[in-house]
């Protein structure tokens, strides 16, 4: 028995390991509840992201109320297509074309954040493009290699590149070599914004896209400590009464 | 006025006299401890279940085009849609938790002994039918956890021989997992896997009230008529299909007394409930799987395939066994032992408290077992994962074998005439 604990505790660091999804994320630090965060972001989204993907499940007047956006000047700034207020985030990128532009169709970000770790993972992502000129966009990305996606910010953000360490490290064996982490990379050409600007823009498009995951999270908080402020309450008076019946059993 | 109209329903049918025998005047023993609390939490889920269910049921598209959006579009167009969604979900991992602990309440106190034998098989029926009910619900959000896990463990019957390829293509009803296969799951999902579930709690419910509820000393409340004096007997009034058989001691009717301290478990309950469901309803990725945000799709299998945790244990147990159908054969077993649980054990003394040091460490290795088990089953497999898992797999069903060889002349504590507290 003392074996199994033993070997169970052995694994534990395995379980935080999946847990996190594999890689060293850095902290996004964003507030679903900071509305002009969200708003930013909505704006990045759809001035950098929206040409190549969706928010399929996610409506133009939902993302406007819920972010505090008048539903006219909504349209006017954030619709882009020929969508009504109504309608889904939806673009116009002929699908199967884009799936040979790119390698694979840019996929649905509604839920991004859900599948892929929170806003942590794209708040990571988009800081850890990296040259490369190997690849058919020139760049590569630490925590998600060889994919087909270009540094659609690079000119806010600029160019990384490897550190020489990390360079070397790439030229062992295979087998020698460790999985690259965002420390690996070193700012060489500076962009538009300053890192500490350009980190404010991703964490904001981060919140947006945190959001769209789930657009009814804060009314689910807001909820949830009424519910629970009630059932303790419940809790108290039901033990009391419990109480007061069993006084005939005793 | 009502009570008119009672006695007009009464002479037509028997519901007062239905109620005094099951509920107001039903003999239950008075030193039901926490451990008790659990089955009338399950009736609690399995109506939640139900009701959030039918709601959903109103929004929900089963197709493969149209379910993962529909889900989607509960979670953000329809009224509380979201609420549905996830006091569905979380029931459904709540309902193994108080189901496996309603189980083990059951394997300490030695309730599945005579004459107990058929409402603990009727139990283990409900478990069965509650994992079948649990696999299928899994696959209708359509994401893409859904259709690896299904297509998982629908391909193990694959391994069977002769018929095992002609079987799996009938249950799916296509060559892979595919619109047919979702929407034949929703059915049995939404309407015979519960039909079936009620009948069987009610054949429990049933079942318990005929030979009566144990208890955790494990004594006998209901004495041959005539044996205990009048100022011994329970001074409550039972229904006379008790009373006038048995002389009952140490008992209090069900309903005011458990009825209102269930009401305190529940409470208990749903603010764990709601704690989970208003602020962490993925369960840390538990609940919820990640891989399960995004659509069904044959052609990106997930990192790691992993079964919902409430499989955990079963699924190890399948998985170190490196043949594909003695794995299954395994893995049925391992139910197939519960089962059986009244059978391997021997003894005649119920209660944990009462029997041999033997019986106790048995049965906390059987639970460690079952917990590494459960635990190993929502990692990756490795060989040191697979090394513990097969030496949990043998304490597991260890725990069986051993028991019956030591139940006979097991060395028992005296049990006591009434209850002890």
């Amino acid at each position: 028995m003392k074996k199994i604990i033993i070997a169970l505790l052995t694994l534990l660091p395995t379980v935080a390991f999946a847990a996190g999804g594999g890689a060293k994320l850095d902290h996004a630090n964003n507030d679903i509840l900071d509305k002009e965060s969200l708003r930013n972001g909505a704006q990045t989204f759809m001035n950098y992201c929206f040409g190549c993907h969706e928010l399929q499940y996610q409506r133009y007047n939902r993302t406007f109320a819920d972010l505090g956006i008048d539903e006219k000047e909504g349209a006017a700034t954030l619709i882009y297509t020929d969508a009504k207020p109504g309608d889904h985030i939806k673009n116009t990128m002929p699908k199967k074309e884009a799936a040979d532009w790119f390698g694979s169709t840019p996929p649905d970000l509604t839920l991004v954040t859900r599948y892929r770790g929170g806003a942590d993972w794209v708040y990571t992502y988009l800081r850890s493009f990296y040259a490369d000129s190997e690849r058919p966009f020139g760049v590569n990305n630490v925590i998600f290699k060889d994919v087909g996606m270009p540094h659609v910010f690079q000119q806010l953000q600029g160019v990384q590149e490897l550190t020489a360490e990390a360079k070397a490290m790439l030229q062992l064996p295979t087998t020698e070599q460790r999985p690259l982490t965002v420390d690996d990379l070193v700012l060489t050409q500076p962009g538009d914004l300053s890192p500490a600007d350009y980190d404010i823009l991703v964490r904001d498009l981060a919140n947006f896209l945190e959001y769209t995951g789930e657009p009814g999270k804060t009314e689910r908080h807001r909820i949830g400590y009424w519910v629970l402020g009630f059932l303790v309450i419940f809790f108290i008076f039901s033990y009391f009464l419990k109480k007061e019946y069993w006084r005939d059993v005793h | 006025m009502l009570a008119n109209l009672m006695a007009w329903i009464d002479a037509r049918l028997p519901v007062t006299e239905a109620w005094n025998k099951h509920v107001g005047q039903y003999p239950a023993p008075k030193n039901f401890n926490f451990w008790y609390f659990f089955g009338s939490l399950a009736m609690l889920v399995l109506v939640n279940q139900i009701l959030t269910g039918v709601w959903l049921t109103m929004s929900y598209e089963p197709s493969g085009d149209g379910a993962f959006a529909s889900v989607e579009y509960i979670m953000r167009d329809v009224d509380y849609g979201w609420l549905l969604r996830y006091m569905h979900s979380t029931g459904a991992s709540a309902f193994f938790i108080v189901v496996y602990l309603h189980m083990f309440r059951g394997l300490i106190y030695g309730s599945y002994q005579k004459p107990r034998e058929l409402l603990w098989i009727f139990g283990m029926l409900i478990f069965l039918v509650l994992m079948a009910e649990a696999f299928m619900g899994y696959l209708l959000p359509w994401g893409n956890m859904s259709y690896w896990g299904a297509q998982v463990i629908i391909s193990l019957f694959g391994a069977i021989p002769v018929i095992g390829d002609d079987l799996t293509t009938w249950i799916r009803g296509d060559y892979v997992i595919s619109g047919a296969t979702l929407n034949r799951f929703f059915a049995l999902h939404v309407i015979a896997l519960p039909l079936v579930l009620v009948v069987l709690v009610f054949l429990h419910i049933l079942a318990l009230h005929e030979v009566g509820s144990n208890n955790p000393d494990g004594t006998d409340i209901k004495k041959k008529k005539g044996t205990v004096p009048e100022s011994e007997q329970s001074k409550f009034k039972f229904h006379k299909q008790y009373s006038d058989k048995y002389d009952i001691v140490d008992a209090i009717p069900f309903h005011p007394y458990y009825s209102v301290k269930d009401i305190v478990g529940v409470a208990g309950f749903l603010i764990l409930f709601c704690w989970v469901m208003f602020f962490a309803p993925e369960g840390g990725g538990y609940f919820l799987e990640a891989p399960n945000f995004e659509p069904a799709n044959g052609l990106k299998t997930p990192e790691h395939i992993v079964p919902v945790w409430y499989f955990g244990p079963f699924y190890t147990i399948l998985r170190v066994i490196p043949d594909k159908l003695l794995g299954m054969v395994g893995m049925f077993a391992a139910i197939g032992m519960l089962f059986a649980l009244p059978w391997f054990d021997r003894g005649t003394v119920k209660s944990f408290r009462f029997r041999s040091k033997l019986h106790f460490l048995n049965i906390a290795q059987f639970s460690i077992c079952f917990i590494v088990l459960g635990v190993l089953g929502t990692l990756p497999a490795s060989d040191l994962a697979n090394l513990i898992g097969r030496i949990a797999s043998l304490g597991y069903f260890g725990f069986f074998i051993a028991l019956w060889f030591y139940s006979k002349e097991e060395k028992t504590k005296p049990v006591p005439e009434r209850v002890t507290k």
